[in-house]
């Protein structure tokens, strides 16, 4: 074991350990398990700096661990992975604060605060993955580290939201099993290759290809809710807010994007996937996705509802940009990896600061929060800006360049699914933030808490919301700074097609 | 004096002393257990360096003497026997708080260590229809130390049914000296034949250890058996004593009759095995107690096992069958300390709850977060999630049917892991309401890190610390 | 042929005890049976332990003694359960 070989190793330990250590935090302990926590993720992020240097300048970083003959556990740090990497781990910095904020007075907190860590270092494990075992090794531990998450609240409706989650994923988790192993059967053990393994194959196993790709699809389709395989993201609103904002941005949603990223580019290739014709299916089954879930958000009052149902909508942009031959649209679908994340952690947490400080559940609630929360509001309409594709917000980027890959690639039709969400985006953020910042305020709110410290609400549920929105201003107006999330994802465009 | 003879005699010595000392019982146990266990290490220890052990009793070699044989096989089995024998124990040490208890309890659980290690390290068919037998009695024992009527009933009934087993094992152990003048698995390894007599006695001792086993459809003992036999033992007779019964169907399968058996008969094995995965879950699922629900996942997890056995017909020697061998006992490794682990939570459960009705469970799961997060891990061990042992035996099991082109096992183990995910999580659900929370998260060190340490094992020690396994059964690192 | 009889005679005891040990519901009856079943395999067992001229084979005579000790502390351990058990059905 080199030093260069620790660091994954390391990245994933920063979690796992304080995690474990919660576990056996007493419940009273306020302080040990804050710092516990904070340690944890300020670790890892530093951590995650540094191999952010050191994958810019060219440096490898693998550990090996063989779990059986021709099974291995591979961690290994490539620009994709990077990419993912800080993205978990700057959001969970956030997310932990804001969690500290949002649960510190409810029960169970050194069971939620435990499992909250090992999911974070469950993502990691699937963002540093180097092979398809690891990937599903981890993708499998993210779903038991969630589950108690999402439960957590112990109400009936929770309860049956976790195991609806369950149901979905574990039966997502045997299909990409099973694609794993039979894809492992045909090209022995393999790597992560960027430009894919596949191609030399015989063309035998043409047939074998296209089904496993089906399997694996299945598999990640369920945590990247693919329609029809989204039920449960719904379902699982129940969840406390952070727990929401990990489901939609952090973790969950996004390992299954990014799998599928890593399975078009780095298993079959994305040449080959094209020759093979499966990109055009998942082309389809993205802008489906897109299309669906923009209409049902249109149709929901509940504000988690409606989140849920337009994170739905835009993760399958990634889908979509991985599914459209060229480097730009690979760009534009990369980059949303980043962007979706920022943006709807964002606005959950907004979602969380009106339930948790006035009691507001519902868009029609909503009217004049804007003059009681005005910096959450803020926060919250850069986001849901952003979402809509405003420039110079995030989502724009993301959106702009898909619509050059489209025109690169000649496929039109996306340029027509784009301006359709976007459309639908307008129609079902806008009128909330009309309501918010222009109606009048009612009366009395459905349920305020008392009034704590000089903002309009405590300060570790303010500043994560802030924070994040800054990040998708950032992201939208330093698009061309160095190590921004564009640049770096141009980086692993090039590095994609040579 | 030799490991091998040491890992038999030392648990006998103390069983011996356990009984002539009743009021001294539990430290003689517990010290017996120490050196008994340290007496297996030394055995695997040697195994590791030396591959494969065999001792001649008194001096007197086969085929006329008996002999003491270890290989990694069987090296492996003792360790699991040690791990899960000692936790038990020192679970049991509080378990079990009266000194009569404990006088009752001791000599029986040492008898029972001894009749598993001698049978793990027997090296002809008579022994093995000795150690079985003492196996059979000792557990019936074992299983009704509760002297509850359902108690009792059920053992009864498994002790009969356990008598009708070893006498169905020795009819086809007599076949097996009438055609070849010698019982030692080595000798008739070498000398074995395709013909009727051979075929009748695998045929019969088959039936006699697949009753054991419980094996479906002849499984129908073990659910009442377990589920009513205290804690401690009930993770012991999952855990140990049906696997023996299944160690020595491998055995003779996979090793002295390999030559004998045909894609039919290796096929007809699956098909239990898919049956009793199917059934046995099912039945778990529907369980409305928490331990008749571990007492069915057991009869699925012994299917699980038979699976491997279609697979292996006809793979010749080499490191594919090696490695597949190797994946069988990681399987049933793993099986076993989960299947432990989760007996000797239910037990806890079930002393805080005063019943283990699943449905009522709620208040007790979310009070003892340490049992609850061993119920956890056994389960995700049970299911085969990653990163279990469970979960890489079931990769190259899958891997195997794909290669040879059985795509129907993949099928049946993908049913089976959905429904097993179920009745796990169906008793971890319960864990989530809105109970008061609990102070602290372990509340009685001496029973609760034992079951914590055995799922422990199981999920991430024979998952992500294998290798010296593999090594251990002489599989090549590749 | 006569150990062809014996044998024989064994087989047949241990088919007659099976059936009474299935088709038997109480205890003593199939602790009988049991019984009946153990002696056909050591008929069985003695009957080939005959070599002709040479002195018979001692092994499964071994076998045997180890066999009847078994069967023995089997049937005791099950009937002293049966008691057990009757005693405690008494009590309810």
């Amino acid at each position: 074991m080199t030093l260069a070989s620790l660091l994954p190793v390391a990245i994933i330990l920063s979690s796992l350990i304080p995690g474990l250590a919660i576990f056996l935090v007493r419940e009273e302990s306020h302080l040990l398990r804050g710092l516990l926590n904070m340690a944890g993720a300020l670790t890892k992020l530093a951590l995650v700096g540094v191999l952010i240097w050191g994958v810019y300048h060219g440096h490898v970083y693998e550990a090996r661990l063989a779990l059986a003959p021709g099974l291995e556990l591979v961690l290994s740090a490539d620009a994709l992975s990077v990419l993912f990497v800080s993205l978990s781990a700057l959001l969970w910095l956030v997310t932990t604060v804001y969690a500290i904020g949002y649960l510190e007075h409810s029960p169970n907190r050194s069971r939620f605060f435990g499992f909250f860590s090992l999911c974070v270092s469950a993502t990691v494990g699937i963002a540093l993955a180097g092979n398809l075992p690891s990937f599903v090794i981890f993708y499998e531990l993210l779903t038991l580290a969630t589950y108690p998450l999402v439960a957590h609240r112990g109400t009936p409706d929770a309860v049956r939201g976790a195991r609806i989650y369950l149901a979905y994923t574990l039966s997502g988790g045997v299909a990409l099993l099973i694609g794993a192993i039979w894809l492992q059967s045909l090209s022995g053990p393999q790597d992560f290759t960027q430009g894919g393994y596949l191609s030399n194959l015989s063309e035998a196993h043409r047939g074998a290809l296209i089904a496993i790709f089906a399997l694996l699809l299945a598999g990640l389709g369920v945590k990247a809710a693919l329609v029809p395989l989204h039920g449960w993201l719904p379902q699982s609103m129940v969840a406390p807010a952070p727990v929401s904002a990990l489901l939609h941005a952090v973790a969950v949603v996004k390992a299954g994007a990014f799998g599928i990223v890593r399975l078009v580019y780095d298993v079959y290739g994305v040449e080959f996937a094209h020759a093979l014709g499966l990109l055009g299916l998942l082309g389809a089954l993205a802008s489906l996705t897109i299309l669906y879930g923009s209409l049902r958000a249109l149709a929901q009052d509940g504000l988690k509802k409606r989140l849920a149902y337009s994170t739905v909508s835009q993760v399958s942009y990634i889908a979509l940009g991985a599914s459209i031959l060229g480097p730009v649209a690979t760009i534009g679908g990369l980059v949303h990896l980043v962007h979706q994340g920022i943006m709807k952690i964002t606005l959950f947490f907004c979602a969380g600061n009106y339930a948790e400080t006035l009691g507001v559940h519902r868009v029609s609630e909503m009217d004049g929060v804007g003059q009681r929360m005005p910096l959450t509001t803020l926060a919250f309409s850069l986001g849901a800006l952003g979402m809509i594709g405003i420039p110079p917000i995030a989502g724009f980027v993301s959106k702009w360049y898909l619509g050059l890959g489209a025109i690169e690639a000649q496929a039109h039709w996306v340029l027509l699914i784009l301006a359709l969400s976007s459309l639908l985006n307008a129609a079902y953020f806008l009128p909330i933030l009309y309501r918010a910042w222009f109606r009048p305020a009612p009366a009395a709110w459905p349920e305020e808490s008392p009034r704590r410290g000089r903002f309009e609400t405590q300060g570790a549920l303010l500043w994560p919301p802030l924070i994040t929105a800054a990040f998708c201003l950032l992201a939208g107006l330093l698009a061309a700074a160095p190590f921004s999330p564009l640049e770096w994802v141009e980086l692993i465009a090039r590095r994609e097609y040579p | 004096m030799s490991s091998l003879a040491l890992a038999v005699t030392l648990p006998l010595l103390g069983a011996l002393l356990a009984t002539l000392w009743p009021g001294r019982a539990q430290p003689l146990g517990l010290a017996a257990s120490l050196l008994t266990a340290l007496a297996s290490a030394w055995v695997i220890a040697e195994v590791w360096q030396a591959g494969a052990l065999r001792l001649e009793l008194g001096g007197w070699s086969a085929p006329l003497g008996i002999a003491l044989v270890a290989d990694g096989f069987s090296a492996a089995f003792l360790g699991l026997s040690a791990l899960v024998a000692l936790g038990s124990g020192l679970y049991a040490s509080t378990y079990f708080s009266t000194r009569e208890m404990q006088a009752r309890f001791w000599p029986l659980w040492l008898l029972l260590w001894a009749a598993l290690n001698a049978l793990f390290l027997a090296g002809d068919f008579f022994n093995l229809y000795v150690t079985l037998e003492l196996l059979g009695l000792t557990a019936a024992a074992l299983g009704a130390l509760g002297a509850t009527p359902e108690a009792l009933r059920a053992n009864l009934r498994y002790l009969l049914i356990g008598l009708l087993g070893s006498l169905t094992y020795l009819l086809g152990v007599t076949l097996i000296y009438i055609a070849h003048g010698t019982l030692d698995l080595a000798l008739v390894g070498a000398a074995i034949t395709a013909g009727p007599v051979d075929a009748t006695a695998l045929a019969l001792m088959t039936l006699g250890l697949a009753l054991k086993a419980a094996l479906f459809p002849l499984h129908g003992w073990l659910a009442p058996a377990h589920a009513n036999a205290p804690a401690p033992v009930s993770a012991a007779l999952s855990a140990l004593v049906v696997k023996a019964a299944f160690y020595l169907i491998a055995r003779l399968w996979l090793d002295v009759f390999a030559p004998l058996i045909t894609p039919w008969a290796a096929s007809l094995m699956g098909l239990l095995g898919a049956g009793a995965v199917l059934w046995g879950s099912w039945r778990a699922l529907r369980a409305e107690q928490l331990k008749v629900l571990a007492a069915y996942s057991t009869v699925a997890q012994i299917g699980a096992l038979c699976l491997f056995l279609p697979l292996l017909q006809g793979l010749p020697a080499g490191a594919a069958r090696e490695q597949l061998v190797a994946a069988l006992v990681l399987m049933a490794l793993t099986h076993g300390l989960a299947k432990s682990g989760l007996f000797l939570a239910a037990g806890l459960v079930q002393r805080a709850a005063g019943h283990d009705r699943i449905a009522e469970l709620g208040g007790t799961a979310q009070r003892l977060p340490a049992t609850t997060f061993t119920l956890g891990l056994a389960g995700a061990a049970l299911i085969g999630l990653p990163p279990s042992g469970a979960f890489i035996g079931k990769w190259l099991l899958i891997e195997a049917a794909l290669e040879r082109g059985q795509w129907w096992w993949v099928v049946v183990l993908a049913l089976g892991t959905l429904l097993s995910a179920a009745y796990v999580f169906r008793v971890l659900s319960r864990a989530f309401n809105q109970d008061p929370t609990p102070g602290r998260f372990v509340s009685e060190a001496r029973t609760e890190l034992p079951a914590l340490l055995l799922a422990l094992l199981a999920t991430a020690g024979l998952g992500l610390a294998s290798a010296p396994l593999w090594r251990l059964l002489g599989v090549a690192p590749s | 042929m006569t150990p062809l009889l014996y044998a024989g005679a064994g087989i047949a005891l241990f088919s007659l005890g099976l059936w009474g040990f299935l088709v038997q519901a109480a205890l003593l009856r199939k602790l009988i049976a049991f019984n009946i079943m153990g002696s056909g395999v050591f008929h069985l067992l003695i009957a080939i332990a005959e070599r002709g001229e040479q002195p018979p084979d001692p092994v499964p005579h071994a076998l045997v003694l180890t066999g009847i000790v078994v069967a023995v502390s089997a049937t005791a351990l099950a009937l002293a359960m049966g008691r057990q058990l009757g005693e405690e059905q008494e009590h309810e």
